[in-house]
């Protein structure tokens, strides 16, 4: 049985208007149901473009990009797309619309035709996840950077889409905001089966996704698990990208003769890894 | 210069329903050539308490003296005083405006009344500390950009004023690793060089712990530790009480020693780490 991917991109490219080359080349990729998939690449190789194009912001000058399905080059089909595939921008403010917090998490049921009895709970659990409930009845422009980020993840989570892309949604956010929001997304994902997209610069969220797509000058130059990936450590800092913390370390202890394995992404990793080959001295309490 | 906030309280939409305290009595100073990482929770009060430092918001309570005087005091001058601290917002778009690239990195050098060869030199030098190809990028308008590449732009405006005092506020959210670790490094060369004092506003421990020479702590408008990066960052309980964390090296060191392993409680860098996990290896042998 073949199943149709929640998400295919067929020779898709896409060039600015006036721009003397394409901001994404060719690319070809299918993302199945539930599949957890960051991408990776340097300033301006293409992502937020690739991101605008899953949500018929954007139509290919070249090539086909499915989602759930449908086309987006066709128009009548655009609203069927951005009900199912939700977007996070990389910048809030271009997605907040509302002059309270409560109403900009509303905008997109409103939108959905959801029913107002339904709406409250949806909307004070989004809040609540995203720890903003008691900002609910607050001006968005009088929000902080993160808690503008929190509102429009919100927005998001609300409208439960089975898509979400979110472009770089924890960049603003502190580490155990950042934990929580990833932590929020992959469980959605494992619960729910939502796909997601992440698009991240940061290599150690990466590292808990099922696949990590590289983007390169446009072009999608690597694809594979994150253990696949972040092996090649020349070839990613060649991408003017990075490999986990914990990566980076092993492969300095290997290179003084520690026998660790690859594979090492996570602290957790590390120390399962050396509990293996280095006993605790007893001495120590 | 040197920079000293003597019970600093800022309180949004004063007597109004709406009125929330951002920062409560906020008291600190910063000497000449100092780099200092100011971290805390989201809404704790950074970008609040920055925007104070230069002069675009005034305290509700309390003052800020620059060198000594009062920043909002009648004889200072302002203008002449944000030369002299450059400040890099968290959101880059907001600092954007001019048509190109060169023109809105040229706007902070104009202004100064530098002649027309020391603008371009200018430019072309912070081009090149940020990373940016002028050939490339000098004539793009600077709204058709990639979100990192804003960032970029509105790091190197302010580089362009060759400030005594450098304010940046998430520098480096939005900046791939590679160039994240470029402008990091010209940090530190400016700060090492050129004795420039650093303020970096950063969620990220990580490059907190590469930089900083101290660290000050916020939570809800207050601040609630301040010392060296060994020293913040061996108390883990309270940095992740507060919705921070520590930097990846630190963990490990933590649950290693939590496990049992003979290893100091305030190791933070990578470096440190790995020679001490090699000293354990050699001295513990298999097991
Ligand atoms: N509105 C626009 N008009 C013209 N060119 C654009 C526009 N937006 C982006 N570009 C260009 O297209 C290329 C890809 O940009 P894109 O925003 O997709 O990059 P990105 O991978 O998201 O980068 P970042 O990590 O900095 O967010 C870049 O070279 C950029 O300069
Ligand atoms: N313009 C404003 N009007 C009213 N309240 C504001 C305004 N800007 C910020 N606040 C409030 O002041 C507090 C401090 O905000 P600030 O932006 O200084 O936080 P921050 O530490 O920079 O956070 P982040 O890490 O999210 O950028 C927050 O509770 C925020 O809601
Ligand atoms: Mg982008
Ligand atoms: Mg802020």
């Amino acid at each position: 049985m073949t199943e149709t991917p929640r998400i295919s991109l067929d020779g898709v490219s896409y060039t600015y208007e006036e721009a003397p080359s394409p901001a994404l080349s060719q690319a070809t990729a299918a993302i199945r149901e539930g599949e957890f998939v960051a991408v990776l690449g340097h300033n301006g190789s293409g992502k937020s473009t690739l991101a605008k194009l899953l949500n018929a912001l954007y139509i290919p000058t070249e090539g086909t990009v499915l989602v759930c399905g449908y086309n987006t080059k066709e128009e009548k089909y655009t609203w069927e797309i951005r009900r199912r595939a939700g977007m996070i921008f990389q910048n809030p403010d271009n997605q907040i619309v509302a002059t309270v917090v409560k109403e900009d998490v509303a905008f997109g049921l409103e939108n959905l035709g959801v029913p107002t009895v339904d709406m409250i709970p949806r909307i004070e659990s989004a809040l609540a996840t995203v720890r903003m409930s008691k900002f609910a009845d607050t001006a968005p422009h009088m929000l902080s950077g993160g808690q503008k980020q929190r509102v429009a993840i919100a927005g998001i989570l609300a409208m439960e889409p089975s898509v979400i892309i979110a472009d770089e949604a924890t960049a603003m956010l502190d580490p155990s905001g950042r934990q929580e929001v990833l932590d929020t997304l992959l469980a959605l994902n494992k619960n729910k089966n939502i796909t997601v997209v992440w698009i991240t610069h940061f290599m150690e969220e990466a590292a808990k996704a099922d696949r990590v797509i590289v983007v390169s000058d446009g072009s999608i130059v690597e694809d594979g698990t994150p253990g696949e990936v972040f092996e090649k450590t020349d070839r990613m800092r060649e991408l003017h990208l990075d490999v986990p913390h914990m990566t980076a370390l092993a492969e300095e202890l290997r290179s003084e003769g520690m026998p660790l394995p690859g594979g090492i992404l996570t602290v957790e990793d590390m120390v399962r890894e050396v509990e293996k080959i280095i006993c605790p001295s007893k001495s120590a309490t | 210069m040197s920079i000293e906030v003597r019970h600093l309280t800022h309180t949004y939409s004063e007597g109004s329903a709406l009125s929330a305290v951002a920062l409560d009595d906020v008291s600190f100073s910063i000497q000449d050539g100092e780099f200092i990482g100011l971290i805390g929770h989201t809404g704790s009060g950074k970008s609040t308490l920055v925007q104070h430092l230069n002069g675009l918001l005034k305290p509700t309570s309390g003052q800020i003296l620059i060198d000594g005087e009062d920043l909002n005091g009648e004889k200072v001058d302002r203008r002449a005083l944000r030369r002299r601290i450059g400040l890099v917002f968290q959101y880059p778009e907001y600092q954007l405006f001019e048509e190109t690239v060169a023109k809105d990195i040229a706007f902070g050098p104009k202004n100064q009344g530098l002649s027309a060869g020391e603008i371009d030199a200018r430019v072309r030098y912070a081009m090149d500390c940020v990373h940016l190809d002028y050939e490339k990028y000098a004539e793009k308008s600077p709204f058709e950009l990639s979100g990192g590449q804003m960032r970029r732009v509105a790091i190197a405006g302010v580089l362009a004023m060759k400030p005594s005092t450098l304010i940046l506020d998430e520098p480096t959210a939005g900046l791939d690793p590679r160039g994240r670790d470029r402008i990091l490094s010209m940090l530190e060369d400016l700060h090492r060089k050129e004795n420039t004092t650093v303020i970096m506003v950063s969620h990220s421990m990580d490059d907190m712990a590469r930089l900083a020479t101290r660290l000050i702590v916020m939570a809800n408008g207050k601040i609630v530790a301040s010392g060296t990066p060994r020293e913040i960052f061996s108390q883990r309980e309270m940095m992740t009480s507060i919705g921070l964390g520590i930097p990846d090296a630190a963990r490990l060191c933590g649950a290693l020693r939590e496990k049992g392993y003979d290893l100091p409680a305030d190791l933070y860098r990578p470096e440190e780490l790995k020679q001490h996990l090699l000293r354990l290896w050699k001295e513990a042998g298999k097991c």
